[in-house]
């Protein structure tokens, strides 16, 4: 079947079966492979890109449900040879360590911050909560959620000129 | 915005030239989707495997039909036992000289054993493959408990080996003095008796295991892309067992999205990939999903032991266990030849016993092999476990406070280098001033009387403790070797023209951040920048040989070779500063980045100006050959022995058992640390698999002896809402034999953790039931630690 989608701003239309997942479709077809994936069930999040602005769990969404809509993957989030503030929270905060989750965490941590109403005063609880839909083995979360702070705050400063 | 990127060297901002924070380089390509792992590899004309597994955990192989599969149109290949018979390729040997079918011909002896391998176009028709190979079964009873396989009249599962005629995995291995031991104990005022099992959990990289194999079949140059943790011991090990020449192996590791021990061995589908490679003639690519990776790889722990431990006069004195270990069907347990029980026997711990005694019966049964060292020191967590868990038993059975029995019974200062009760001598450590540290950062004496007023109010609140230490960085030659290879790690530093440099490791990174920490180790003795030393690894081709990255092995040994290799070079630029500067080599004296002549600061040649002068037409001093660089291999002394003091505070529900981790307190000593913000970040993640083996993660078989956990909806792992804000502290006590100092760490928050943990679990029922409750076996989930509170905690088998 042919399916037709936008990922990180491009148009990509392939004709592949019926049931391909779309972590697959991003990964074979579009060949983009920062999108990773580590289970089967939907439990570890390692897969989760941005659907419409809303994180999925692209293992078990099929290529086809994803057709005319947009997906944004890890590949997406630098612009213009500049990096996304969630990608520079990651490193300065020192959130990822072998790095396989990372794709999924940031693009949930952009998510997060684009959706909540004060993204400087975000609880702890908040924060833990959005990733708790992806599995980290490496770095406790602990860094993750203060990446995903340091984002927020950037921006904000960035926001009334503060850097 | 302010980027590192525009850093003119490529490198990271505010770099220290040497140890120090810094932020990581390898986070370049991990932050923008690019790392390389192993499903990213991709090779013209690749194909795809898939193994299929068997339904049931013992059963003779009556016929295997694969005709339907081969009748795929996308089908290339099916290998089955006999295929691999013809290339010699059957069977396997294990890292522990026990042999492993690769794919199951006679019989089939665990739940989802590989029996068949498929070789398609694509990933999705190797599977649909699967479903058309017929395999007749003749199913066996299953044993998967390890008690019932010692019985006599239990169904023999090894009947592939010549002369074996029980369950037994190998002779029962001892350490310690027996007759001394029960001295002790005859003379002891108080003597606790605890039955305890360290369940089987699996480390669960988020990257499951997989391999892309390339033979060339005009050059017979087999490369080989697979993310392990020892790639040069596993070209070796593929030499040995596919006959292959070992100089046309070439092993790449590229990026690994985890170890944690699960990348260690050699796996039955990395055997099948080369030998599908080899009958396809092409590359083959098998990956394998998470069901297969929790049902099938490396488990850890899985042992019972029976254990005493005793005192006299307030003091600890003597501690006896006898352990059976559950290896499962084959014994691919990750140890050092001389050491069946892996480090098992450092069980004493961080106490001056007057005697010590275990012995280890280990045992096949139909479950998956491994026994692998999950994020830990070859059975070092298991010894942390039981001794921690006795000694805090000990403690309420004497009515002392925990920590002042431990405080009572440490190893003093002036004791180090100290002799164990089993044989093992400890570097050096202040164990009473980092208890304390620990004491003073979680508020002890207050979290007691909170404990009460929690009581009162009809609250559980639970406190845990624990002390531990380690030998880790495996190991000296003359005690230690991996199939007959040394454990030791080499290392090669070149220093360029310019003085930029590169440095070649057998260490292998799987998260560690060694393309950080290994430079500034060289900027450390050299005084070049960090930003300006490239660190080479996972290539077999291009690094120099050595044992790989576990059991916190990297920095106390392939670190140490680092440190011994940029000194020889620091030596030879020495000798060519002395030309340069026309004096002699022992007038000058070195400070970081440069020699200058003693007496005389302003006089003196960098390492940049040395490098150029080495590569030039100048003229070397006598008989020293023009150029930069050198090599080392690195053969430590000893072990290095890092320890800890851990406090966690857990709030438990009254109703529903559920466990919940308030407050986690870890005080390490590493010794010398290297970047503070990395051992940090260590430390964060091995709490955290901590966490999970104490209250979430089990892998357990129903009566046939099926696997009842594998997946993640079965398989728990903590997520960010089981983690707290963990609270650091550290103490700083050198290692006395390290070039640097320094002791490794990755693995011991995931030692000290799971201790302490269901210690504090247990102190929360102890006191919620009046002292009824004595004991309960992780993982403390909800099921098991309220049937627990009710006086009913599930036997250790």
């Amino acid at each position: 079947m042919q399916v037709s989608m936008s990922i990180n701003g491009q148009a990509h239309s392939h004709d592949i079966e019926p049931r391909m997942l779309l972590v697959h479709y991003i990964r074979e077809m579009a060949e983009l492979h920062g999108t990773h994936w580590g289970c089967d069930t939907s439990n570890c999040g390692i897969c989760v890109v941005l659907m419409d602005g809303v994180p999925i769990k692209s293992c078990t969404t099929l290529a086809a449900q994803a057709e005319g809509h947009e997906i944004s993957t890890v590949e997406g989030l630098e612009k213009n040879g500049v990096l996304d503030p969630i990608q520079q929270g990651f490193h300065e905060m020192h959130a990822l360590q072998c790095g396989f989750c990372t794709p999924g965490m940031m693009v949930t941590g952009r998510w997060l911050i684009d959706k909540h109403p004060d993204p400087t005063n975000m609880t702890d609880y908040e924060i833990r909560e959005a990733i708790s839909g992806g599995l980290c083995r490496c770095t406790g979360y602990v860094n993750i959620v203060k990446a995903i702070r340091w984002a927020a705050a950037y921006e904000a400063a960035a926001a009334t000129g503060g850097n | 915005m302010a980027s590192w990127l525009s850093d003119a060297t490529g490198g990271v901002t505010d770099a220290p030239i040497g140890f120090g924070r810094m932020k990581r380089k390898e986070d370049a390509r991990f932050i923008r989707g690019k790392g390389n792992y192993m499903d990213d590899v991709r090779l013209p004309g690749m194909l795809h495997g898939a193994l299929l597994r068997s339904p049931y955990a013992h059963a003779k192989i009556v016929s295997i039909d694969t005709s339907a599969a081969l009748a795929h149109p996308k089908v290339a290949a099916v290998v089955i036992a006999k295929d691999l018979e013809t290339l010699g390729l059957a069977w396997m040997p294990t890292i522990s000289y026990d042999t492993q079918a690769v794919l199951a011909g006679d019989k089939v002896r665990f739940h989802l054993q590989e029996v068949a391998f498929v070789i398609a176009l694509d990933a999705y028709s190797a599977q649909d493959a699967l479903a058309l190979i017929e395999v007749e079964y003749e199913v066996l009873p299953a044993i998967v408990n390890c008690r019932k396989a010692m019985d006599p009249g239990a169904p023999l599962i090894r009947d592939d080996k010549v002369g074996q005629t029980d369950n037994l995995a190998s002779p029962t291995w001892e350490a310690g003095d027996k007759a001394a031991t029960d001295r002790v104990f005859g003379e002891a005022d108080t003597i606790v008796t605890r039955d305890i099992h360290h369940t089987r959990v699996h480390p669960c990289p988020m990257e499951t295991c997989g391999m892309v194999a390339d033979m060339n079949p005009t050059t017979g140059q087999l490369n080989i892309y697979n993310g392990n943790q020892a790639p040069h011991a596993h070209r070796t090990v593929y030499a040995q067992v596919a006959g292959l020449p070992e100089h046309r192996i070439r092993i790449l590791c590229n990026d690994i999205g985890g170890g944690f021990g699960n990348k260690v061995p050699v796996y039955p589908g990395y055997v099948c990939a080369i030998a599908g490679s080899i009958v396809a003639g092409a590359p083959v690519k098998w990956i394998e999903d998470r069901s297969e990776n929790l049902a099938t790889t490396g488990f850890a722990r899985d042992y019972i032991m029976h254990s005493q431990l005793c005192a006299k006069n307030g003091k600890i004195t003597g501690l006896r266990v006898d352990v059976i270990a559950d290896h499962g069907a084959f014994d691919s347990t990750a140890q050092p030849t001389k050491f069946p029980a892996g480090f098992f026997h450092i069980v004493t711990g961080s106490y001056d016993l007057d005697a010590a005694h275990c012995t280890v019966t280990a045992v096949y049964t139909n479950k998956a092999p491994g026994g692998v060292a999950y994020r830990c020191s070859f059975r070092i967590t298991e010894a942390v476990y039981l001794v921690e868990r006795m000694v805090e038993a000990l403690a309420w059975e004497m009515n002392v406070d925990p920590i002042e029995l431990r405080m009572r019974s440490f190893i003093r200062p002036e004791q180090f280098p100290y002799e164990s009760a089993t044989g093992w001598t400890y570097d050096s450590g202040d164990y009473h001033k980092t208890m304390k540290v620990a004491m003073e950062i979680a508020g002890y004496e207050d979290l007691r009387k909170e404990q009460q007023e929690k009581l009162a109010k009809g609250e559980i609140m639970g406190i845990g403790i624990t002390f531990f230490t380690e030998g880790v960085g495996a190991g000296p030659r003359k005690h230690m070797d991996i199939l007959g290879l040394a454990m030791n790690d080499g290392a090669d530093l070149r220093v360029h023209p310019s003085g930029k440099a590169v440095v070649s490791i057998s260490a292998q990174t799987q998260g560690q951040g060694h393309e950080t920490t290994f430079a500034q180790i060289v900027a450390e003795e050299l005084g070049i920048s960090p930003n300006e030393i490239t660190v080479r690894h996972g290539d077999t081709d291009k690094t120099p040989y050595g044992l790989g990255t576990y059991g916190s092995r990297s920095t106390p040994v392939s670190g140490g070779a680092v440190a011994v290799v940029s000194r020889k070079v620091r030596d030879k630029a020495r000798l060519i500063a002395a030309r340069m500067l026309e004096t002699r080599p022992e007038d000058l004296a070195w400070e970081k980045g440069r020699w200058y002549v003693r007496g005389d600061v302003s006089k003196g040649a960098a390492i940049e100006d040395i490098a150029e002068y080495a590569y030039s037409g100048s003229p070397m001093p006598e008989g020293l050959e023009g150029g930069l660089d050198a090599q080392a291999v690195y053969d430590p002394p000893n072990l290095t022995y890092p320890y800890g003091a851990y406090i966690a505070v857990v709030d438990i529900d009254p109703g529903t058992g559920h466990v919940h981790c308030r407050r986690f307190i870890a005080v390490d000593d590493c010794g010398v640390r290297i970047n503070p913000m990395v051992v940090d970040g260590q430390i964060h993640g091995g709490l955290t698999e901590g966490i999970g083996q104490a209250l979430m993660e089990l892998i357990s078989f129903d009566e046939q002896g099926n696997c009842m956990n594998a997946s993640f909806m079965d398989y728990l792992l903590p997520t960010a809402l089981e983690c707290p804000e963990f609270e650091l502290g550290e103490t700083v006590t050198p290692c006395p034999h390290h070039p640097i100092g320094a002791k490794g760490v990755g693995e011991s928050p995931c030692v000290g953790s799971p201790p302490c943990l269901a210690n504090a679990v247990i102190d929360g029922l102890r006191v919620w039931t009046n002292g009824r409750v004595k004991h309960m076996d992780i993982p403390c989930n909800p099921a098991r630690t309220w049937a627990a509170m009710q006086g009913n905690a599930a036997p250790p088998q």
